[in-house]
């Protein structure tokens, strides 16, 4: 029983990481219409960024905020240069441009920065909270700026006519466009958000996983899982289908005899998979009724 | 995204005249059963690899572009065809031509299975059920109780086969010929089947399902079995690849195979079945160009070719070939 | 007339010949060669990851060209400059098959020099062998690459994953005869290797081991297995795992407040890709064990061994990480190479370069003092030499004898 309860906490505090990425992803798909792949490595380029200004001496905070202003001019950047000019191309082009992008990020990182692993600094510091160290301080500040950046979006997109507007744009291009929104800045706009967004999630998730170059490439896949289960349209969603997978996890790793070790993310994407067949929209999501 | 996969590059256009074209085609098979007398051994492996890739992307090919259903888990498939040819000929001494059809059999049957739970599934839900297929088949492949048959973390180490009947060519000449005969074989086959009453109700699906179902298509049993055909031929190239390579190992088929076969698919075309042999060369043959232009930044090399790629031709190679046979045809008319 | 004067010419010819033949032979051996190898140069493939998920390890390979530049600078080997040809697969066996090929029958090397990888490795073994082509000082630890009857083509450099865990073995039986272990392994190749050189070890007292969990190289971080091995109620927790997965771990162990004897394998060692990372205060206490010397140590500074890489980086691989002992192992593989090279002399021919491989004795003094490089035509084993070493907070402490691990022995 003291396991199973261990457990949880760490999945949960696990669940975290996921649900921080989980939530740049909904991000990306609430504006844009798309799940990119190459999201993982944008952020894991911010974070080096910020990790190279922590470097040269600039204050945490500083760096933080720079990084997250020069991540959203370079999303509105790669949409405007890789994504415009084919917005036009079928989907599955744009997968392949979304891979061509995430080779390109990784590489390049890997060039400049080099491949081994970098400690990067937390904010909060690492104090272990509730007793025995299975959610420290800096895992708690990361929950609180996950959830404040939930708060934020659902303003956002709630109550703001840019919200709206981009809302509109990604929901129906066409009709947005007949009242005067201008989709094409709207989509541009999404990009930098996502990209901010993942910066954060970067920034935060690096302090437990270390960064370097692939340091994503596991993350992302938890990511997509969660913010899949809770419903790509709910931001609230992609959070709780993070913690879920991250509890999900570590329970079916521990109790799971002979195979549960070996197979543990296995097992949980299995359970996922199980979850969207009963419910194909996501936990949280809205179903999408299709015009014949 | 992901909801909707692309109207393909519509055909009507790839088919000027009937005779042009099969001159056209035997051509081209002439040309490839010409190559392996004049190129080195090495480029004849390799040529044979994009036969296999080609194989397997047409596997993918119909079924994302001519059934409209996503998929990021073929690598799955490509290791089980690969596994069971690998273990039936170290186990059990199957000659190696026998191995292909249960490669392909136990492929389509598995595929049909994962098929069936997965209609529930559209777009982005599907390409997250077959990337969880993806993610679990390395797992699975190196899992202790299994490990007497698929030789655990290791893997499996095959012998090349020598060219029968004493036909004087090398070993990968005669590797070559044979995968050129089974992709031959599996080219015509999966162009009769797009022709096909069956093809044209694949396709019904992917373009309205709803008005399909209203059509009297069996919407889950074509599903299901295009699931199924796609995963065989997907099999039939994983096993090619083994006695190709001479070894499986579960770190032969991650997810960045399922990545290699989508890209594949995409830069030769969506919904045209030649576009997989641009596909097979550009998957193989690019990352090595990549890579002789710079060591250190080659992964962002290819990455760029394939965004330049795309730029260019938006719709892959076959958005380059219909615009040439629409050019040539007009070129005619005057 | 004429006839006779041609042969009489002929046979003037032929006796001068036979005289030149003569004299040249016992001042130079005669010149043999094998694809590859000419009057002014040697080509040597190499494979590495330089993209994917095990790019962190194509520094070897780097460092190997870097210091083969170095040898081309002061004249080569015997006159002959080494064309070091290296190509990327991207820890994918069946690129790694793509590229052997292409090295030994498109670009005709004179053998495979460090192709990295148990995966890879495996996959070009048997292609090697049947060439009959040097796949020469592997860059894995699986001890199946040490097999001279069945692979004689074949040679491993380091010392393998089981000797080193054999070590492990021994000290725990000898200190700690009551401990509890818990293992943390990665799921593939190596972290089996490893268990099963301890489990050799240990012998009767495998009952020693209450816990095994395996992680997979995806996971984003090893927090759950960590949990689950303290709740197992392990004294002794044996780290099994690659770079950023060890720092990881060790960082947690910390956290969780678990405070067992602690043993990381020697491939994440590295001060300055492992425990720094991890924080210098959690790490204190390690043990490892080393058979090189790690650049980050400050009891080197003055070593003129240490001054001569650190020279060597200066010059020939200015942008190398230093803290990353991966630079010192391309340097210390790059100098057995040359080595084997030196001793082919004139005859370099595949046979002779395995055969030169199989007959080392070499001091090289990057390693560690008391360890050497032996191999005869029945070990193919080059290391099999480590020291146990334990982390004081700044640095590696060596303790005990230098130990070997041999195999089998």
């Amino acid at each position: 029983m003291e396991l199973f309860l261990q457990q949880t906490l760490a999945g949960l505090a696990t669940g975290t990481i996921y649900a921080c990425i989980a939530l740049a992803i909904v991000m990306t798909y609430q504006a844009i219409g798309h799940l990119n792949f190459a999201q993982g490595e944008m952020a894991m380029f911010s974070t080096f960024i910020a990790w190279q200004l922590i470097q040269w001496g600039t204050p945490y905070w500083i760096a933080f905020l720079a990084t997250v202003a020069v991540s959203f001019a370079g999303g509105v950047l790669i949409e405007r240069i890789v994504l415009r000019p084919i917005q036009h191309a079928p989907v599955l082009s744009h997968v392949a441009v979304f891979i061509g992008l995430l080779a390109i990020l990784n590489s390049l990182a890997g060039f400049i920065w080099d491949f081994n692993v970098k400690p990067f600094p937390t904010p909060f510091g690492t104090a272990p909270l509730l007793g025995n160290g299975f959610i420290d301080a800096h895992q708690a500040g990361m929950i609180a700026i996950t959830l404040l950046l939930l708060a934020f979006l659902y303003g956002f997109f709630r109550f703001t006519r840019v919200g709206l507007a981009m809302r509109a744009a990604a929901h129906d291009p066409v009709s947005a466009r007949l009242v005067g929104i201008r989709v094409g800045w709207m989509t541009a706009l999404g990009w930098g958000m996502a990209a901010a967004i993942g910066a954060i999630a970067g920034m935060m998730i690096a302090p437990i996983v270390f960064l370097e170059p692939n340091m994503m490439l596991g993350v992302l896949l938890y990511g997509f899982a969660g913010a899949v289960l809770g419903g790509l349209s709910s931001p609230v969603g992609a959070v709780i289908g993070g913690l879920i997978v991250g509890v999900v996890e570590n329970l079916a790793g521990t109790f799971i005899p002979v195979i549960g070790g070996e197979l543990k993310f296995t097992i949980a994407l299995v359970i996922i998979v199980a979850v969207l067949v009963m419910k194909p929209q996501g936990l949280l999501g809205r179903p999408v009724l299709h015009r014949v | 995204m992901l909801e909707s996969v692309p109207e393909p590059a519509v055909p009507d256009v790839l088919a000027p005249s009937l005779i042009g074209r099969n001159g056209l085609m035997l051509a081209l098979l002439a040309v490839a059963l010409l190559l392996p007398f004049v190129v080195q051994n090495f480029l004849i492996f390799q040529l044979t690899l994009v036969l296999v890739y080609a194989i397997a992307i047409i596997g993918l090919n119909l079924l994302t572009g001519f059934n409209g259903q996503f998929s990021l888990g073929h690598s799955a498939f490509y290791a089980l065809g690969a596994y069971v040819a690998a273990m039936l000929m170290d186990k059990v001494d199957f000659p190696y031509p026998a191995t292909l059809p249960v490669a392909g059999i136990a492929c389509f049957v598995f595929g049909f299975l994962f098929g069936l739970p997965a209609l529930r599934l559209e777009g982005v839900y599907l390409a997250l059920a077959t990337f969880a297929l993806a993610v679990a088949t390395p797992q699975i492949l190196k899992l202790s109780p299994l490990e007497y048959w698929t030789g655990g973390v290791q893997g499996i180490v095959i012998n090349k086969p020598d060219a029968p009947f004493g036909l004087p060519l090398t070993q990968d000449q005669w590797l070559y010929f044979f995968t050129l005969f089974v992709t031959v074989i599996m080219t015509v086959l999966a162009h009769n089947l797009v022709a096909s009453r069956t093809g044209r109700a694949m396709m019904a699906i992917r373009d309205n399902p709803t008005a399909a179902r209203s059509m009297g298509i069996n919407i889950a049993l074509y599903k299901s079995l295009t699931f199924g055909v796609s995963a065989l031929y997907t099999g039939i190239a994983g096993a090619l690849g083994a006695i190709v390579v001479q070894f499986v190992a579960p770190d032969s088929f991650t997810f960045l195979l399922s990545i290699t076969l989508l890209v594949g698919l995409v830069v030769g075309g969506v919904g045209w079945i030649p576009g997989a042999f641009f596909g097979g060369a550009f998957v193989l043959f690019v990352p090595n160009f990549a890579e002789s232009i710079s060591k250190g930044l080659s992964g962002a090399v290819y990455g760029v070719m394939i965004i330049l790629l795309i730029f260019v031709l938006p719709t892959g190679a076959s958005g380059l070939v219909r615009a040439a046979l629409q050019r040539l045809r007009a070129h005619k008319i005057q | 007339m004429r006839v006779s004067s041609h042969r009489l010419r002929l046979a003037a010819l032929a006796s001068l010949a036979g005289f030149a033949v003569a004299l040249a032979t016992p001042a130079v051996a005669q010149k043999k060669y094998d694809t590859g190898a000419t009057d002014t140069e040697i080509k040597v493939g190499n494979i590495m990851p330089y993209s994917g998920p095990a790019s962190a390890y194509a520094v070897i390979g780097k460092t190997e060209a870097a210091y083969f530049n170095k040898i081309n600078a002061e004249g080569g080997i015997n006159g002959r400059k080494i064309n070091f040809i290296s190509y990327d697969d991207g820890y994918s066996p069946p690129k790694a098959v793509e590229q052997a090929r292409k090295l030994v029958e498109s670009d005709g090397v004179l053998l495979i020099f460090q192709s990295l990888g148990t995966p890879s490795n495996s996959a070009i073994m048997k292609y090697m062998n049947a060439k009959k082509v040097p796949q020469l000082f592997v860059a894995t630890g699986a001890t199946k690459f040490g097999d001279p009857k069945d692979f004689p083509w074949t040679m491993g450099w380091q010392p393998n994953y089981q000797s080193e865990c054999r070590i492990y073995a021994k000290y725990l039986i000898d200190n700690h005869s009551n401990g509890k272990v818990g293992i943390l392994y990665q799921n593939d190749d190596y972290g089996k290797d490893v268990m099963k050189g301890l489990k050799d070890g240990l012998g009767d007292k495998t009952s020693m081991i209450i816990a095994e969990v395996p992680y997979e190289t995806s996971d984003p971080t090893v927090d759950s297995q960590i949990v689950k091995l303290k709740a197992s109620g392990a004294d002794i927790f044996l780290n099994i795992a690659t770079p950023k997965f060890a720092a990881q771990a060790i960082k947690k162990v910390a956290e969780v407040g678990w405070k067992p004897l602690q043993i990381v394998n020697n491939v994440s060692a590295s001060v300055g890709g492992v425990l720094t990372p991890a924080g210098l205060d959690n790490a204190t206490g390690v043990l490892s064990t080393a058979y090189l010397k790690d650049p980050t140590d400050p009891s080197w500074k003055d070593d003129p061994a240490f001054k001569a890489w650190s020279a060597f980086m200066d010059k020939y691989y200015p942008d190398g990480n230093r803290t990353d002992s991966f630079t010192v192992y391309g340097y210390l593989t790059g100098q057995t190479l040359v080595q084997v090279l030196k001793q082919c002399g004139d005859d370099l021919t595949r046979e002779n370069v395995m055969k030169q491989a199989a007959n080392l004795k070499l001091d090289l003094d990057m390693l560690l003092p008391g360890i050497s490089i032996h191999t005869t035509p029945t070990s193919y084993y080059p290391l099999q030499q480590l020291q146990m070493e334990k982390f004081d907070g700044t640095r590696w402490e060596r303790f005990g004898p230098v130990i070997s691990g041999e195999v089998g022995g």
